[in-house]
C-alpha cells in the first residue's frame, strides 16, 4: 500500500518535471512523456486508494491524509478528462505542478488507517464525500485554465507574441473550457452541500450546524454562484472570469486545509 | 561524372536578367533536348520560378563543362554571355546536392521556409520524368531532396508564424476566436492591403462579412466579392455591436473611432471580445481603446513587429535545417559511392566464395571420407565454374559504358548485393 503511494507520487513528480520542461523549452516529446508520466502516477494512485477502501472497508477520506490523497486523484481524473476531451496545449504545466504539491502534502501527513466512528459510518458518506471531491477539483482545474487565459490574455494584449502565445491555446478555448469546468464544478459543490445536510440530519439530527467546514463552504457556493450569475446575466468573460476562478480556488483550498488547521471542526477526518 | 548544378537566383541577378533566361513549360522541352545534346551530360533538370532559374545535370566534373553550359544558356536565351556569367553560380558535387537540398528545403528562398518553392521543384522533376531527361542518378537526386524539404519542414520550425501582415492578422484573430467560422469581418475602407488581409481572413474560414467604404458602390463591389454586405460608412458604429473583427484602412486624417464610443459599443456587445486592425496611417482609431477590457487593437507597426519578429525565428531555426541537410548529404553519397564498380565486383567474387564452401561442405559431409586428391578437383573445377560464370558481368562492370551507373545497379539487384558495398560498412 505503501509502495502504491510513492510510486504515484514519483511518477507525478516526473510527470510535473517534464511539464515544467515543456513550459520553458516547448518540446512535443515532452509533453507525450508527461501524460504517459501522470498517467502511470494515475494508475498507482488508483491501486492505492483502492487498497485502502479494501483494508478498512469505508470511503478513504477519513483522514487528512486520505482527503488529501483523493483530493489529488479527483483533480488528476478531471484533468486527463479535460486533456482528453479539448486537448489544450500546455494544460500539464498548469495543472500537475499543483497536483504535485497537494500529493506532496498529503504524502507528510500521518498515513495509518484509522477506524471510522461508528455514527458516520453511513452510505451518505459515499455520496456526500465523493460529489464534494470532484466537484472541488473540477473547480482546480479551472483555476489552472483561468491562469492560462490570463497569461495568453496578457500575451495579445500587450503584443507579447514569443513562443508561450504560439503553444497556448486560443482565448475562446480557455474561456470555454474554464467556463465548462465552473459549469461542472457548482452543480457537484451543491449536490455535496445538500447530501452533507442530509447526512448530518440523519446522524445528529439536525441540517445545518454552522461548523466552519459547512461556512466556509457556503461561502465557496456563493462565490461561485455570484460567479455563473455575473456571466449568465452582466455578460462577465473572459479575464474577469479567468481571475475569480483562480481566486475562488483560493477559498476551496482554505475550506479544505485552512478550516481542519486552523478552526476545530466536525470535518476533522481524525 | 558528377552532379552539377549551374543557375542564378534573386540574389546574383536582377529581375531582367531572371526574366531574360526564365523557361516557360515548352522551353524546358525544348532546353532539356539541348543539354542532353552537349557532350559529357547524362542527365539534365531544369527549374525555374520567378526566382531563380537552375539546371540540375550529371555531367562531367571538369571546368569546361561548366563553360560550355553557360554559353549554351546564352545561345538558347539569345542574352549576352558577358552580362550572364556575372549572374551565374555553379556547385559540382557535394557542394551542388548542398544547393539543391538548401533550395528545396527553402533555405534559399526570398522568404524563408516559404512552401511554394517545393511544389515546383516536384513540378521541375516530373517534366525532367515525362522527357526522360532524367535518369538513376537525378530521380535518386531529387528524390532524396523532395525528402529532406519534408524533413525540414516537420522537424524544424522553419515554416511556422506568420511572415506576412495578412498571416499575422490572420493568426492573432484565431489565437483570440479559436475557430474562425462564427464570426463576423468588418472592412472599413477599401485600401489594398486591407482588401488582401481580408482574403486572408476569408480564406480562413470567416463566412459573414461587411464592407463599410465612402464611395458605397466601390463597397458594394467588394462586398460581392466576399458574398458579404455593403453599408453606408456613416453607419459603421452600429456594426461594431456585431462585428468580431475589424480592419481600418480609410484615409481619414483624424480618429474615426473614439474610446467613449467603443466603451459604449463593448456594452452592447456584452463584452464580446473583437479584434481590431488599423492599418491606415495616420491611424484612424484612437489607441487608448486597447485598454478597453476583451478588446484588442492592433497597428500596422504591431503587425510589422510581429512580423519582423517570425522571420528571425526563422533564421533561427535554419540553423537546425543546415545539420538535417549535411547529414542526408552523406546519406546521398554513401548511395553514390555504392554505384562505384570496384567494391561491387569485390562483393559478387565474395558472394561466390561463399556459396562454394557452403556447398562444399554439404558436399564433404554427404560423402564421407573423401581423398585429398579428390578435394582438390572437385574445388578446382567449381572455382573455374565461378570465374567462367562471372568473367562477363565483371568485364561488362569495368567497362567504360556510359550506362555504368544503370548496370552497377543492376547487377547489385540481380545478384542481390546490399544498398552498401561491404567494403564501406564501416564509414559513417
Amino acid at each position: 500500500m505503501v509502495l502504491t503511494f510513492e510510486l504515484a507520487l514519483t511518477s507525478y513528480f516526473i510527470a510535473t518535471i517534464l511539464a515544467i520542461l515543456e513550459l520553458i523549452r516547448g518540446c512535443k516529446a515532452t509533453s507525450k512523456g508527461m501524460v504517459v508520466f501522470a498517467a502511470f502516477g494515475f494508475v498507482f494512485h488508483t491501486l492505492n486508494i483502492a487498497l485502502r477502501l479494501f483494508i478498512s472497508g469505508h470511503m478513504p477520506t477519513a483522514s487528512l491524509h486520505e482527503a488529501a490523497s483523493f483530493f489529488t486523484w479527483s483533480i488528476v481524473l478531471i484533468f486527463f478528462i479535460i486533456e482528453y476531451r479539448y486537448k489544450i496545449g500546455l494544460l500539464g504545466s498548469f495543472v500537475l505542478p499543483g497536483v504535485l504539491v497537494l500529493m506532496l502534502s498529503s504524502s507528510v501527513l500521518p498515513r495509518q488507517i484509522r477506524p471510522l466512528p461508528v455514527i458516520l459510518k453511513n452510505s451518505w458518506l459515499w455520496l456526500h464525500t465523493i460529489l464534494a471531491f470532484v466537484g472541488e477539483a473540477a473547480l482546480a482545474v479551472a483555476c489552472g485554465v483561468g491562469i492560462m487565459y490570463l497569461i495568453q490574455q496578457r500575451n495579445v494584449k500587450l503584443k507579447k507574441l514569443d513562443g508561450l502565445f504560439h503553444r497556448l491555446p486560443s482565448l475562446r478555448v480557455l474561456d470555454e473550457v474554464n467556463y465548462r469546468l465552473i459549469t461542472i464544478g457548482f452543480p457537484l459543490l451543491t449536490l455535496a452541500i445538500i447530501t452533507g445536510a442530509l447526512w448530518s440530519e440523519a446522524v445528529l439530527g439536525t441540517y445545518w450546524r454552522w461548523d466552519p467546514k459547512e461556512v466556509w463552504s457556503l461561502i465557496t457556493w456563493i462565490f461561485y454562484a455570484a460567479v455563473l450569475h455575473a456571466r449568465l446575466n452582466a455578460g462577465w468573460q473572459g479575464r474577469r472570469t479567468a481571475i475569480l476562478s483562480a481566486v475562488g480556488f483560493i477559498a476551496i483550498l482554505f475550506t479544505f486545509f485552512g478550516v481542519n488547521l486552523l478552526m476545530k471542526t466536525f470535518h476533522g477526518f481524525e | 561524372m558528377t552532379v552539377l548544378v549551374i543557375g542564378l537566383n534573386h540574389k546574383t541577378a536582377d529581375v531582367e536578367v531572371r526574366e531574360s533566361i526564365a523557361f516557360d513549360r515548352e522551353r524546358i522541352k525544348k532546353g532539356l533536348v539541348g543539354l542532353r545534346n552537349l557532350t559529357g551530360i547524362s542527365e539534365a533538370i531544369i527549374l525555374s520560378t520567378c526566382n531563380r532559374v537552375e539546371l540540375y545535370l550529371h555531367a562531367d566534373g571538369d571546368l569546361s563543362m561548366v563553360e560550355r553550359v553557360k554559353k549554351f544558356l546564352a545561345e538558347f536565351h539569345k542574352f549576352p554571355l558577358e552580362v550572364l556569367d556575372g549572374a551565374l553560380y555553379a556547385y559540382g558535387a557535394e557542394d551542388g546536392v548542398r544547393h539543391l537540398f538548401r533550395v528545396a528545403s527553402s533555405l534559399d528562398s526570398m522568404v524563408v521556409g516559404e512552401p511554394q518553392i517545393l511544389g515546383q521543384l516536384k513540378d521541375a522533376y516530373e517534366i525532367g520524368l515525362k522527357e526522360q531527361s532524367s535518369g538513376l542518378i537525378l530521380n535518386k537526386l531529387m528524390k532524396k531532396a523532395i525528402s529532406v524539404a519534408k524533413r525540414v519542414r516537420t522537424e524544424t520550425k522553419i515554416a511556422e508564424n506568420a511572415v506576412s501582415i495578412g498571416y499575422a492578422a490572420v493568426e492573432l484573430a484565431k489565437k483570440i476566436f479559436g475557430d474562425l467560422g462564427d464570426k463576423v469581418f468588418m472592412l472599413l475602407g477599401a485600401g489594398e492591403m486591407a482588401e488582401l488581409a481580408a482574403r486572408h481572413l476569408t480564406g480562413s474560414g470567416v463566412k459573414d462579412v461587411i464592407v463599410a467604404n465612402r464611395t458605397y458602390e466601390r463597397g458594394l463591389a467588394l462586398a460581392v466579392e466576399f458574398s458579404g454586405r455593403a453599408v453606408e460608412f456613416s453607419d459603421f458604429k452600429k456594426e461594431l455591436s456585431v462585428a468580431d473583427i475589424v480592419i481600418c484602412s480609410t484615409g481619414a486624417r483624424s480618429y474615426i473611432l473614439e474610446y467613449s464610443e467603443m466603451e459604449k459599443q463593448m456594452k452592447t456587445r456584452r463584452q464580446r471580445p473583437v479584434f481590431i486592425i488599423d492599418i491606415s496611417v495616420p491611424r484612424n482609431i484612437d489607441p487608448k481603446i486597447n485598454s478597453l477590457e476583451n478588446v484588442y487593437l492592433y497597428d500596422i507597426d504591431d503587425l510589422q513587429g510581429v512580423v519582423d519578429k517570425n522571420l528571425n525565428e526563422r533564421l533561427k531555426e535554419s540553423k537546425k535545417a543546415e545539420d538535417i541537410i549535411d547529414k542526408e548529404i552523406d546519406v546521398f553519397f554513401d548511395w553514390l559511392h555504392s554505384l562505384d564498380a570496384i567494391p561491387t565486383i569485390v562483393e559478387l567474387r565474395r558472394n561466390a566464395e561463399g556459396i562454394k564452401n557452403e556447398e562444399l561442405a554439404k558436399l564433404y559431409n554427404k560423402l564421407n571420407g573423401i581423398e585429398e586428391k579428390d578435394k582438390q578437383a572437385i574445388e578446382h573445377a567449381m572455382n573455374a565454374m565461378i570465374n567462367k560464370l562471372l568473367h562477363q558481368p565483371t568485364m561488362a562492370l569495368k567497362g567504360n559504358d556510359e550506362e555504368k551507373d544503370i548496370l552497377i545497379s543492376a547487377a547489385r539487384k540481380l545478384y542481390g548485393l546490399n544498398s552498401r558495398p561491404l567494403g564501406r560498412q564501416d564509414e559513417p
